[in-house]
């Protein structure tokens, strides 16, 4: 056994007394491809933040190489060959690629940055990952997520890691990219690097990894190689106990589907480039899912149901009534109200600042006033209610909403929508780096609502949750829909052919 | 043919990137020749001589501005500082010369001290920028009446002549490179003083700043901070380094302006109406406000424009009453060019970043 | 009783004991001079509201813009401008006129920030440049009429039960802003839209009248100010508005609202007015020149920050 290249003695770290790591020992070794698993607020992100010396650990000591060591901040990690990439980009738009791959030790000439030789650096390093297209002087702002990816990707290769950290870092590639990265990860590993996987999709975790830890409640439970444990047994260990049915029961729907009529029609709907003629039906009662890899305009499409976006065409019928919301004030006011659930629940969904109550009631101060005023009995009666409905873990309403944990987080955000009582309910990836257990909460409670007679639209990154929880699926290529599948139809194999806009026999 | 291309494209790709500079740098070639050909006396050394006097403390406050806008800041107290170095100054610049240049460079220092403090009070202290430095503005108002209570002050003549006029005068008051008269100063015998020390400013200090890891941290923060955090760029280094650097530059200022006008005056209004232009001319230049993009060589044409503007009420027969509307209006309708880009925003999301 | 404070209200407490040292240190200073305590005499005290009024009025409006993560640096020529054109109309209609100016003004500023979305900084600055050039323009050409009208004389000089007029309209327009702020939907969308634009706007908020609505209240408050203004000074002058942009800025910071948006409490507010006001009336006691009076006000600004105003670092 290779002796390890960074190990955690009894570490131990708090946030304002709360536990987030608590003596955890924790070795990993060179030329390895380690994935860290666990729910979240299992400890995952305080453990590499230490690693990569965002944090300083409040007891216990960090070896590297045998040798302990106090990271002051990111760049002591980095000049240590620690490099991370987390899940929020580390680039900066308003620089240049080449910029941002040599940034904090750019090739200098008299003391200057030599910008020549910054971009020949940075062609080559983009040449390693096989993003030859990206042109080094374009401002990353202009680059689109998937190749912000990758450039983050080539940056961290530039900084020769002896340990490099991926933290959800494959969540926006395309296919191709996810191969280069994955063939890449391979050479770092016969190169010695020691690479730490961070993922929520189990698919990716076997695919690449050869040593699985798992956490949970700030705690290290378990590291063994890959293969020596099923992934129920993996799950087991990551929730810390049995796993019931993943999904709620699917009713059967073959009945009434005919003959109900649409709550949304959608036919031809085209916006800029992205969307281009999408045709799509929703009843109610019903569970309909997109499908297709990211980027195909399933984000766009949401958007544009919700009033967001400007200059859309087409047919669309909501409850009866012609032509899309010109905003998400009217298509929360509607005769048919309608419902999102944003892709990012820190900057869209809530207000991190303030108060759970705040977010809570901040669609539905219609609904709770009197005139002008707002009534703070009814107020705090909806509060009570959408919190229990939801089970939401709080000590306080009054308590600022970032105190809570994703998972809970996000329950805000749909506790918020239920107050409004809405027909239509637009999700958006609303499962996306949360721990098992909520989401299992999240399906139970979209079919609950499907059952009172809402429509759901879902769109899901993770073929498994569309699998599980939709009576019929879209799957969109290229701002259209590709195909449609419904009922036992819905495979992991027919999703993943119409995602790359291939017959099922070619699959 | 190949080479061509990727030029033509280049310039395509620096256009993108720096429209609103662009556009500054039009506006500014189409006013200020328009007002050469429509004065009596355009293009001429005199005219120019004129404008660049007028120009020089606008455009060094408007540089000192930049920095601390482009991490996402503000400053306002450049208005303030280059008041207080300008009654500095007037106390200072006065007897041999070994004397005047230890004057002038205890002025710059004062400055660049006042920026650092605010730097460390925005850094250590964690105050938002903006309300740090209306506070330190205050105290350097105070100061600046405590050196100067009525305006005045004691400026060497000789300096004062020859820094306000052209390179020839310079050199005929100095006695160097033949009065004046030497083959080699002919090209540039006609140019403005105050032009070349703006420029030199420019050169020496702003574009090593720029092509420095501080420089791009400084452009990191303002674009976002976390991740200029992330990678392990020297953030606290960065930001104390941007508002001493907006001290030096307004102690420029406030240097050039007593040279210029022999006196220091502690003027609570002067003060307050320099910092607001030095933030209309950074807006002017294409930098945003919310940091990240932009830079001082084009808060330099910003303020140019400013002044532009300002020197047609002499050769146009406006009523001088008009002439605060007018200029109201230029900026307005100037800053509102900006936001044809916001009506063609098709995802209203995009608004919000 | 447990005494914790809440991150909301520690500025609060904290203001409100710099205001009692400031009367404990003035009247050491007046008994140790002169043997008497003029500070503590409910007259006085008035009296100093009375003038600390305006101020007040005006940092009741830059709050509400504040609290949006906006600031409106066309207060001083609003108020100039309302009470110039109020003064200039005359008679019964020049309250409401010098109001209309008010609304008119933040229509204009609310517009431009929320669709055009200039920053707020800049707008209003053009704005205000705008207004100042309007009223320099007016004023040129004729010499309109520029003497309070009898109601505005009333407000800002006459008592009712003993109380000045003008601290009774400062008190209301208080009570119709807090009870905006806490107890209204459009107060509650105001904290929302400061703390998080793209959120609120994703909530179903309709976030750009929100931010009209703002600037339109920062407007009005700076009429009312202006009518007011005029009524104490008897007319209405250019430039009567200069003295009152920055001190409300601070008023408002250091009453604990945050700079970028969302956070903050009225009461907050007006201590921040409160302790300002005592502060200068103190240092006029003390015959303090101008320039140890500007020293002394930017370093109880920067200091009263460094205890409670400081920022989050940025770790992520």
């Amino acid at each position: 056994m290779t002796e390890a290249i960074v190990e955690y003695r009894g570490v131990s770290k708090y946030f304002a007394g709360i536990r987030a790591l608590e003596g955890v020992d924790f070795k990993c070794r060179p030329g390895s491809v380690h994935a860290i698993l666990g729910e979240n607020g299992a400890g995952k992100s305080t453990l590499i933040k230490i690693m990569a010396g965002v944090l300083q650990p409040d007891a216990g000591t960090l070896l590297m190489e045998g040798k302990e060591v106090s990271f002051a901040g990111p760049q002591a990690a980095v000049d240590a060959g620690i490099v991370c990439m987390f899940q929020e980009l580390s680039l900066i738009p308003d620089l240049s690629v080449a910029d941002n791959i040599s940034i904090s030790s750019p090739p200098r000439r008299f003391g200057l940055i030599d910008r020549r030789a910054q971009i020949s650096r940075a062609e080559e390093l983009l040449a390693r990952v096989r993003c030859e297209d990206v042109d080094p002087n374009a401002l990353v702002r202009e680059l689109s997520l998937s190749r912000r990816q990758m450039v983050e990707i080539a940056k961290a290769l530039g900084r020769n890691p002896k340990v490099l950290i991926l933290d959800e870092a494959t969540s926006a590639l395309t296919a191709r990219d996810v191969r280069t990265v994955y063939d890449l990860l391979g050479e770092l590993k016969d190169a010695g690097v020691a690479s730490l996987f961070i993922s929520h999709r189990m698919h990716e975790v076997e695919a690449l990894c050869d040593t699985l830890s798992v956490f949970r409640n700030g705690q290290h439970i378990e590291t063994f190689q890959k293969g020596e444990k099923s992934e129920r047994e993996i799950v087991r260990l990551m929730i810390g106990r049995d796993v019931d049915a993943q999904f709620p029961p699917k009713p059967d729907r073959a009945g009434e589907a005919a003959t109900a009529e649409p709550i949304l029609k959608v036919a031809g709907l085209k916006w800029g480039n992205r969307l281009n003629g999408i045709d799509l039906s929703l009843k109610r009662g019903e569970i309909v899912g997109l499908g297709g890899l990211d980027g195909q305009g399933q984000k766009e499409l949401l958007l544009a149901l919700f009033g967001v976006l400007k200059d859309v065409e087409g047919d669309v019928i909501i409850g009866g009534q012609k032509g899309l919301p010109s905003s998400p004030a009217t298509a929360k006011n509607a005769a048919t109200r309608m419902a999102l659930v944003p892709e990012d629940r820190k900057t869209e969904g809530l207000m991190l600042d303030m108060s759970i109550a705040d977010n809570l009631l901040v669609s539905s101060f219609g609904k709770i006033s009197r005139g002008p005023f707002i009534d703070p009995g009814r107020a705090a009666a909806e509060i009570g209610k959408g919190i229990a409905k939801l089970q939401i873990k709080v000590g306080s309403a009054d308590d600022p909403v970032m105190t809570l944990s994703g998972g809970n987080q996000q329950k805000v955000v749909l506790a918020k929508w239920l107050m409004i009582d809405p027909d239509i309910i637009l999700l958006n990836d609303p499962t996306r780096g949360i721990d098992v257990g909520t989401k299992q909460e999240i399906y139970r409670l979209m079919r609950e609502l499907a059952n009172e007679g809402k429509a759901i639209l879902f769109y899901s990154s993770d073929y498994a949750e569309l699998i599980g929880c939709c009576d019929r699926v879209s799957v969109l290529y290229g701002g259209q829909v590709v195909s449609e599948q419904s009922g036992d139809g819905i495979t992991e194999e027919s999703l993943v052919a119409a995602s790359l806009n291939i017959g099922v026999e070619a699959a | 043919m190949k080479r061509g291309s990727t030029r033509s494209s280049d310039l395509k790709r620096w256009l993108s990137q720096n429209t609103g500079f662009a556009a500054a740098l039009l506006l500014f070639a189409i006013l200020f020749l328009t007002y050469n050909v429509l004065h009596p006396r355009g293009f001429s050394s005199a005219v120019a001589i004129q404008n660049a006097n007028e120009t020089v403390a606008i455009a060094f406050v408007a540089m000192a501005q930049t920095l601390p806008v482009l991490i996402g800041g503000l400053d306002l107290s450049v208005g303030a500082v280059m008041t207080l170095t300008n009654c500095v100054a007037s106390e200072l610049l006065t007897g041999s010369p070994l004397q005047i240049l230890l004057g002038a460079i205890l002025t710059l220092l004062t400055g660049t001290l006042f920026g650092f403090m605010n730097g460390c009070i925005v850094v250590y202290g964690r105050i938002q920028p903006i309300i740090a430095t209306l506070a330190t503005g205050a105290v350097a108002i105070g100061l600046a009446l405590l050196i100067r209570p009525k305006p005045g002050g004691n400026v060497d003549d000789d300096l004062g002549w020859a820094l306000t006029n052209s390179v020839w005068d310079l050199a005929d008051t100095y006695g160097f490179a033949d009065g004046g008269e030497a083959w080699w100063l002919r090209p540039f015998a006609d140019i403005p003083v105050p032009f070349l020390l703006v420029v030199l400013v420019a050169v020496i200090v702003w574009v090593p700043f720029r092509r420095s890891v501080t420089g791009r941290t400084v452009y990191a923060i303002g674009s976002a901070e976390g991740a200029a955090y992330m990678s392990g760029l020297p953030i606290q280094r960065a930001k104390i380094t941007a508002f001493t650097l907006a001290g030096f530059l307004a102690a420029c200022g406030g240097l050039y302006l007593a040279i210029q006008t022999s006196s220091g005056n502690a003027d609570v209004q002067q003060a307050g109406a320099y910092t607001l232009n030095s933030i209309a001319a950074v807006v002017l230049g294409g930098t945003s406000l919310l940091g990240g993009t932009g830079g001082a060589i084009a808060s330099l044409v910003g303020a140019m424009i400013l002044r532009v503007i300002s020197f047609y009420f002499r050769i146009l027969d406006i009523d001088p009453l008009l002439q605060p509307l007018i200029e109201g209006l230029v900026l307005l309708t100037a800053v509102s060019f900006g936001a044809f880009r916001t009506l063609r925003v098709k995802n209203q999301l995009d608004l919000f970043r | 009783m447990q005494i914790s404070l809440s991150k909301e209200n520690r500025p609060i407490v904290i203001a409100s004991l710099f205001v009692g040292v400031i009367l404990i240190a003035g009247t050491a200073y007046t008994l140790s001079t002169t043997g008497t305590a003029p500070l503590l005499s409910v007259n006085y005290l008035l009296q100093q509201l009375q003038t600390g009024s305006f101020l007040g009025i005006c940092a009741a409006g830059m709050m509400m813009v504040i609290l949006l993560g906006h600031i409106d640096l066309s207060i001083p020529w609003t108020l100039t401008a309302a009470a110039m054109t109020a003064t200039a109309v005359g008679g019964d209609l020049a309250i409401p006129t010098a109001l209309g100016v008010g609304v008119c003004v933040g229509l204009l500023n609310g517009i431009g920030v929320a669709w055009l979305r200039i920053p707020s900084m800049i707008f209003t600055l053009g704005v205000d440049t705008v207004l100042r050039g309007l009223m320099v323009a007016q004023t040129g050409g004729f010499a309109p009429q520029d003497r309070a009208t009898p109601v505005m004389l009333f407000l800002a000089k006459d008592r009712i039960f003993g109380v000045p007029a003008t601290i009774l309209v400062w008190a209301a327009v208080s009570i119709v802003i807090a009870t905006l702020l806490t107890r209204t939907g459009f107060g509650r969308s105001l904290y929302a839209t400061g703390s998080r634009e793209g959120a609120a706007y994703l909530s179903g908020i309709r976030t750009r009248w929100v931010i009209v609505g703002a600037f339109v209240t920062s407007g009005v408050c700076a009429a009312i100010a202006g009518v007011l203004l005029t009524g104490y000074s008897a007319k209405a002058y250019q430039g009567m508005g200069n003295a009152f942009l920055l001190p409300a800025i601070a008023a408002v910071v250091l009453g604990g609202t945050h700079i970028l948006g969302g956070k903050g409490r009225y009461v907050g507010t007006l201590v921040g007015v409160i302790l300002i006001v005592l502060l200068n009336s103190v240092l006029s006691i003390m015959q303090m020149p101008e320039a140890g009076r500007q020293i002394i006000y930017g370093a109880v600004i920067i200091g009263m920050l460094l205890v409670y105003g400081r920022n989050q670092r940025v770790t992520s």
